[in-house]
């Protein structure tokens, strides 16, 4: 048992932190975030080129920096400082994890890709009536020759408009809500028959609405195998929910300390009103949420190996946890600033923004309590 | 980073659990299983066993009778002694003053004390609190006048824990009147059985005669009795409370607690059903779970941080303050669960008394458990106390 971080990734911290001290701070995040594209590719490409940050969870003989879920949760707690957008969950943490799970032939030409910065990958999974069940699908894929037809509409699919390819959720056989019978595969994003409507999200980012409108696919787009793909998309979403774990970590760490500094600036009745014991206290609430909000980061990725109920179990309570500390550190700090915290002008709000989106990312408070429940808690 | 206990880690927990299989007493485990409130006897029995075995002092220095474990082997005993569900050592030697004396105490004060906190000779108590000084403990009134080789102490304590069994107390006195208020008190070593001490019990709520008004008069006390420089005894209790905090998070003992609250409640029956499977009362239960989660993986990091040669620090408040309200929330989970045989006042099992009190075992001591246990957010520093500790030393307020 050792809860210390090795070298390496206090490295990978480091050199992190810096690159986005020079690249992220507030002011030019607003700019990207509001541009056409919403974003700055050139920041991609220097995670991927220059700091070699996108080959963090891979394995060295893919030119990876050979870590896995506790690199990954670094990575997402830096970019939750500066509320980064960079696509690095969907593509590196959950298509990577994908990948990582198939091996073989999949995962040699693609993670290569990823690592260079050359693909950007969304997760398109959720759909209008499914909520957060991952077997609730009405998208099918239906067997045509070697190949299918992808047919159905995916919701709030996070980065597609930047996207080179999508890692894709559908049935291939059974019922909606069935284990049995869904299949994950990884497209081309350019395929004849697919219709994307792009939008901004309240945090920052960008989205798709996308429409499959019978969609050719090739075969060799399944990943792992046909109609037996739940446990795999199960457990990647279970990395992905640390890694969103980490990131609100970070995000809630400024949050704190935003409101820190803002009360020994702001006076009232003559002093800071960082002075005042009902701040202070809670204050130290919020600190004592994000210190929790840590640990069942590291609970939760450290549990992502254990047997499937044992690991569901962890992100469960992690996810659960940190959900609700994500909300009372943002209704906090925003109310502790006062008026100036509800309007566009202070990175605060759009911190808080962030915070809000991750209480319901992959799941909510409740739905986290239900499925520990289920596992732990059985009659 | 990782979870994994190694191959030796996994022997020495095989070897723990033995050895509390094979010694534990099997007397004690029928009290505790009955509820009953235990003798002074009875917290001494497994101290005396751990003590033969030299396992008393895990967090000592090996020098001073530690067992010199890693943390990995400190977090399997603690693990594995509250699953067995062994009576817990009282702190105010081995968690208390004996590290405040192997601190700052001299050769003299180690050679001679140590050894007999370790063998469970002397039971200690703490005389720290005052009438007028509670939450504002350096306003302290408590005076030692010095006079020739001795100080003559006169004033009162109180809340002081199993006083009536203790043979030593460790006392904070005012020595400077005219000082600064933290800067005029020392920290003195005293015989309980010196002329002049007077202990008066307190009944708490639960009914139990726990806590104690001490009264000191004119008490004489070699300053040789006395730990550290004079009026520099608030440098020791400030390094005794950050020691105190951690062992408060009682990480093991509230994992043991939920495992008995689930067992009442598959065990009580709410309709047709078990209470547990009531989709409220379940929720509470896993509520609770997931916050000693939480408790528990900030208690290994802050291991993790003492072991890398910081001490436990301030932070320690946060673990006070997490599992002091983790142990009140299971008490009255526990309260809640046995439903009507919540309310029957238990007296104990009286000399020749052979009724059996009312209702089921577990529900014996519910209530004056969830009574008796409001003092944890209350003791070792208030929970507002330890969020001014924070506020002003990790927030820098």
């Amino acid at each position: 048992m050792d809860f210390t971080y090795t070298e390496t990734q206090d490295m990978i911290r480091d050199t992190l932190a810096r690159f986005l001290g020079d690249t992220y701070d507030f002011e030019t995040r607003q700019k990207f975030i509001n541009s056409d594209s919403g974003r700055d590719p050139a920041i991609w490409t220097a995670l991927a080129q220059e700091l070699g940050m996108l080959g963090a969870p891979f394995a060295e003989e893919y030119g990876g920096l050979g870590g896995g879920a506790l690199e990954n949760a670094i990575v997402m707690e830096e970019l939750g400082k500066v509320i980064g957008i960079e696509p690095y969950l969907p593509t590196v943490v959950i298509a990577g994890g994908a990948l990582k799970a198939v091996g073989g032939a999949q995962a040699d030409a693609m993670i290569p890709e990823i690592i260079a910065g050359n693909a950007i990958i969304a997760f398109a999974y959720a759909e209008p009536q499914g909520r957060y069940d991952l077997a609730n699908l009405r998208t099918t894929a239906r067997k045509d020759g070697s190949g299918y037809v992808l047919s159905g509409h995916k919701s709030v699919v996070y980065a597609a408009p930047w996207a080179t390819h999508l890692l894709v959720t559908a049935r291939t056989g059974g019922n909606a809500r069935d284990r049995d019978g869904v299949s994950l595969f990884l497209i081309d994003v350019n395929l004849t028959g697919i219709v994307r409507r792009d939008y901004p999200t309240v945090d920052g980012n960008r989205a798709s609405e996308i429409y499959f409108e019978n969609v050719a696919i090739s075969g060799d787009a399944l990943l792992g195998g046909e109609g037996t793909g739940l446990p795999l998309i199960e457990q990647i979403v279970d990395e992905a929910t640390v890694a969103v774990c980490a990131e609100a970590t970070g995000v809630m760490q400024k949050l704190h300390e935003g409101t820190l500094e803002y009360t020994q600036q702001r006076k009232q009745f003559g002093v800071p009103i960082a002075k005042f014991q009902v701040l202070q206290h809670r204050m130290v609430d919020m600190f004592m949420e994000v210190e929790q909000a840590r640990s069942m980061t590291i609970m939760g990725t450290l549990k992502l190996e254990l047997p499937a109920n044992e690991r569901m179990a962890a992100v469960s309570a992690a996810k659960a946890k940190v959900a609700r500390g994500a909300n009372f550190v943002g209704q906090n700090a925003i109310q502790t600033h006062g008026g100036i915290g509800i309007t566009q002008e202070l990175a605060i709000g759009h911190y808080f923004k962030r915070a809000t989106m991750i209480e319901s990312q992959f799941g909510s408070h409740d739905y986290h309590m239900d499925r520990y429940e289920r596992i732990v808690l059985a009659d | 980073m990782d979870m994994e206990f190694s191959p030796e880690d996994l022997a020495f927990q095989q070897e723990v659990r033995d050895f509390i299989a094979e010694n534990y007493p099997a007397e004690l485990r029928e009290k505790q299983d009955e509820g009953e409130e235990m003798s002074k006897e009875d917290f001494l029995v497994w101290h005396k066993i751990l003590h033969k075995k030299g396992w008393i002092a895990p967090a000592w220095p090996v020098e001073y009778g530690g067992t010199g474990w890693t943390p990995t082997q400190r977090f399997i005993w603690s693990e594995e002694t509250a699953r067995a569900d062994c009576i817990r050592l009282m702190p105010f030697g081995l968690a208390m003053v004996g590290p405040v004396i192997y601190t700052f105490g001299t050769p003299e004060q180690k050679a001679h004390f140590l050894p007999r906190i370790l063998s469970g000779e002397d039971w200690w108590c703490q005389g720290y609190s005052e009438p007028g000084s509670g939450s504002d403990l350096a306003s302290l009134r408590t005076t030692a006048i010095a006079d020739g080789d001795d100080y003559i102490v006169n004033g009162q304590k109180t809340w002081t824990t199993l006083a009536q069994h203790a043979d030593w107390g460790f006392f904070l006195v005012r020595t400077d009147k005219d000082a600064k208020q933290q800067e005029g008190i020392s920290f003195l070593l005293i015989d309980m059985k010196s002329p002049g001490i007077t202990v008066r019990p307190i009944i708490t709520l639960g009914g139990e005669h726990e806590v104690n008004e001490v009264w000191l008069e004119d008490v004489r006390v070699p300053q040789s009795q006395r730990v550290y420089d004079e009026n520099k005894g608030w440098t020791c209790a400030k390094f005794l409370l950050a020691h105190e905090r951690t062992g408060i998070a009682g990480v093991a003992a509230s994992k043991r607690g939920i495992e008995k609250v689930k067992a009442i409640a598959r065990t009580e029956v709410d309709g047709d059903k078990p209470l547990l499977a009531n989709a409220f009362f379940k929720r509470k239960v896993a509520e609770l779970e997931v916050d000693l989660a939480a408790l528990e993986f900030t208690e290994l990091r802050s291991l993790a941080g003492a072991n890398a040669g910081r001490g436990p620090g301030p932070e320690s408040s946060l673990l006070k303050i997490k599992g002091s309200e983790i142990q009140q929330r299971l008490t009255e989970l526990s309260l809640e669960a046995v439903g009507h045989y919540g309310a029957p006042y238990f007296r104990g099992f009286g000399e020749g008394d052979n009724e059996h009190p009312i209702g089921p075992d577990y529900a014996h001591r519910a209530a004056p458990t969830y009574f008796n246990m409001r003092k944890t957010t209350i003791y070792g520093g208030s929970n507002e106390i330890q969020r001014n500790i924070i506020a002003k030393m990790v927030l820098g307020l």
